[in-house]
């Protein structure tokens, strides 16, 4: 729109086509677009490679998905599969008739649900007592050494845990002096989804509270003015005036958690997971890698179908919640 | 922030001794396992599995780290790191950068279009065995490439640095280098690039640091053990507990193994995450940055 109006040179480098204004209504649309290619070929080509990257590696991914519905052959290529055969929903009723289904299901959730309980409000929190820490020194020191955690691998996360939590490690002797003697933790299921859930918290929770302090430094300072000279202390200028202030992101942020309750920290899952464990460790994301990595038989086709089940799922319940929020608050991401 | 004009008084004073005391507990309890870790890295074996270690090191010792660099896994590990941290970024700041700047223009026909096609990847895509196939069709499998084209462009960063641009290119100064004359190659060349060096460094941080720190994909892509990132290496160690010791000259004891393993494993995080931590403080304010940009426009 900025250089519609812009007389150009007619002698220039020819990028700009001398635009005629256009005589029929009916056909300017077309006009303008042609137009608009013609004049800005350059702009296309700079996204001609980030184009083809998208297609290749996003689409074409997403139109493979589709031998989750046929029985393909892993040793197949891309040829394979349309030569392999079309069972319609057989696998994903394979997947429903998997003996640990419903643990799956069930682990999947919890471990979800304890995540987003855990990890929701704490920021939150973090955010509000920092913003009332009068002494910047302090405040940037809570916030260079908590942001830090994020930065690790969650490859060392977990080997850290490992060497904490193993039966001589730290956790486990300031633990045995309250009377414990279960041994290692990561090898007691009951354990093992509060160790994923609080290593994470432990990781992100200075991170994830940027956001809302970003969010706090926007709420209107005279707000607080106003209320102090009401006499307003400290917890209720935050109930009434920092709350509703960062109100809006929280339900965005909230809204995209609940989008992704089915996919857990993948990539952390696998690591923290060993034989012991497996009863309250494994999740559908994991699943789907055992499924087609760490098998005998690798099954392709039954990995998809359980991926692509998921891949629904969340976003059916992306949608739903996003719904939701709209109605509620007026608070939605499209 | 908002405290600072008032003079505190009765219960916004309980107020702020139980914040800090609890910011206090907090910032001690991030702190201590890196506390830990760093003096254990440098203690004596024994006085670690002692207990005895509990905040600095105790026996100072640099077996550790010795074990570390004499460990050909891990140097060759740590060097591919680079080499994948380095390339990689550079690819996907670049391709990002070409991707964003069209996007951000208002006169782009067809830029809904797009768009929707980059967000759509974000909502839903086709799952890890069909881009492992695609991967194994393209013919990248166990090459570096497999490392870093198919995760070259990630759309959240895309959607940040197409922000950026919308907000601190001015039309203005596009419609005069449009007067001059200026092609679209030369106006991002000569007048977006210089202005966009913030953003820049928002970007390759986000990449190199996910690009260190990540080793799903050479899990699935690689099985040539000279092209592993150290990531991978490091599973091995720290979580599979598979160390080759088979450097050593010199015969150990069994035992002797046993604390050495340990005590090279602390050493081990130190070295992996150092890279990462040494810069952190300096970039830091370029995350918040990066950060407070994507919340502009959720």
């Amino acid at each position: 729109m900025a250089n519609v109006n812009v007389p150009t040179p007619s002698s220039t480098v020819g990028t700009d086509a001398p635009r005629a204004i256009p005589a029929a209504p009916a056909r300017t649309r077309t006009r303008r677009v042609a137009g608009s290619i013609k004049k800005n070929w350059q702009l296309y080509a700079m996204l001609a490679l980030p184009l083809a990257w998208l297609i290749v590696y996003q689409y074409v991914p997403m139109f493979g998905a589709q031998i989750a519905f046929r029985d393909y052959s892993p040793q197949g290529g891309f040829a394979g599969l349309y030569e392999a055969e079309w069972v319609g929903l057989k696998h994903f009723r394979r997947f429903f008739d998997l003996p640990n289904f419903w643990t799956v299901i069930r682990n999947t959730l919890v471990l979800n649900i304890y995540a987003l309980l855990a990890g929701f409000p704490l920021p939150i929190i973090l955010a509000l007592a920092l913003n009332y820490v009068g002494r910047a020194w302090f405040r940037r020191t809570v916030q260079l050494v908590s942001y830090a955690p994020h930065f690790i691998s969650v490859v060392v996360i977990v080997g850290m845990l490992f060497l904490f939590v193993d039966g001589d490690g730290i956790v486990v002797r300031i633990l045995s002096v309250f009377g414990y003697d279960g041994g290692g933790l990561m090898e007691n299921p009951s354990y093992w989804k509060s160790l994923y859930v609080w290593s994470g918290v432990w990781q992100s929770l200075g991170f994830n509270a940027i956001i809302y302090l970003a969010a706090l430094s926007g709420v209107d300072p005279t707000l607080h003015e106003a209320a102090i000279l009401d006499g307003a202390n400290k917890l209720q200028r935050i109930r009434d005036i920092d709350l509703p202030g960062i109100m809006p992101v929280a339900m965005i942020l909230l809204i995209l958690n609940m989008g992704t309750l089915l996919s857990t920290g993948f990539e952390k899952v696998l690591l923290m997971q060993n034989p012991l464990n497996m009863s309250t460790s494994e999740v559908i994301d994991t699943l789907v890698y055992r499924l087609a990595f760490d098998s005998v038989f690798p099954q392709f086709s039954l990995a998809t179908a359980v991926g692509l089940f998921k891949g629904v799922i969340g976003l059916i319940l992306l949608l739903a919640v996003n719904q939701l929020a709209r109605r509620l608050r007026q608070q939605s991401l499209f | 922030m908002a405290s600072q004009a008032t003079r505190d008084t009765g219960f916004d004073r309980v107020f702020n001794i139980v914040n800090h005391t609890v910011l206090l507990l907090f910032l001690v309890s991030v702190a201590y396992p890196l506390i830990y870790v760093v003096s254990a890295s440098f203690s004596s074996p024994r006085a670690v599995i002692n207990g005895e270690m509990w905040l600095w090191p105790v026996d100072a010792t640099l077996e550790g780290y010795r074990a570390v660099f004499n460990n050909p896994r891990i140097v060759t590990g740590f060097r591919n790191s680079l080499f994948y941290t380095v390339v990689g970024t550079f690819v996907s700041v670049v391709l990002t950068i070409l991707a964003a700047y069209p996007l951000s223009r208002k006169d782009l026909a067809g830029r809904n279009v797009i768009m929707f096609l980059f967000m759509f990847t974000m909502l839903f895509g086709g799952g890890i065995i069909p881009t492992y196939l695609t991967v194994r069709e393209t013919g990248l499998l166990d090459t570096r490439w497999a490392l870093i084209i198919p995760t070259a462009i990630s759309v959240w960063n895309m959607i940040i640095t197409r922000t950026f641009f919308q907000v601190t290119i001015p039309d203005e100064l596009l419609e005069a280098a449009q007067l001059d004359g200026s092609s679209d190659f030369r106006f991002v060349w000569d007048n977006v690039l210089p202005l966009s060096a913030p953003i820049i460094a928002v970007n390759a941080l986000f990449y190199a640091v996910g690009q260190w720190n990540t080793y799903f994909n050479a899990l699935i892509y690689l099985t040539d053990q000279d092209l592993f990132p150290l990531q991978l290496v490091l599973r091995e160690i720290l979580i599979q507990n598979q160390i080759n010791f088979d450097q050593m000259t010199d015969v150990t004891e069994l035992a002797r193994r046993q604390d050495l393993r340990d005590l090279l494993k602390y050493s081990l995080i130190v070295v992996a995450s150092l890279p990462v931590l040494i810069i952190y403080p300096f970039v830091q304010k370029h995350f918040v940055r990066g950060v407070m940009i994507g919340s502009l426009k959720g």
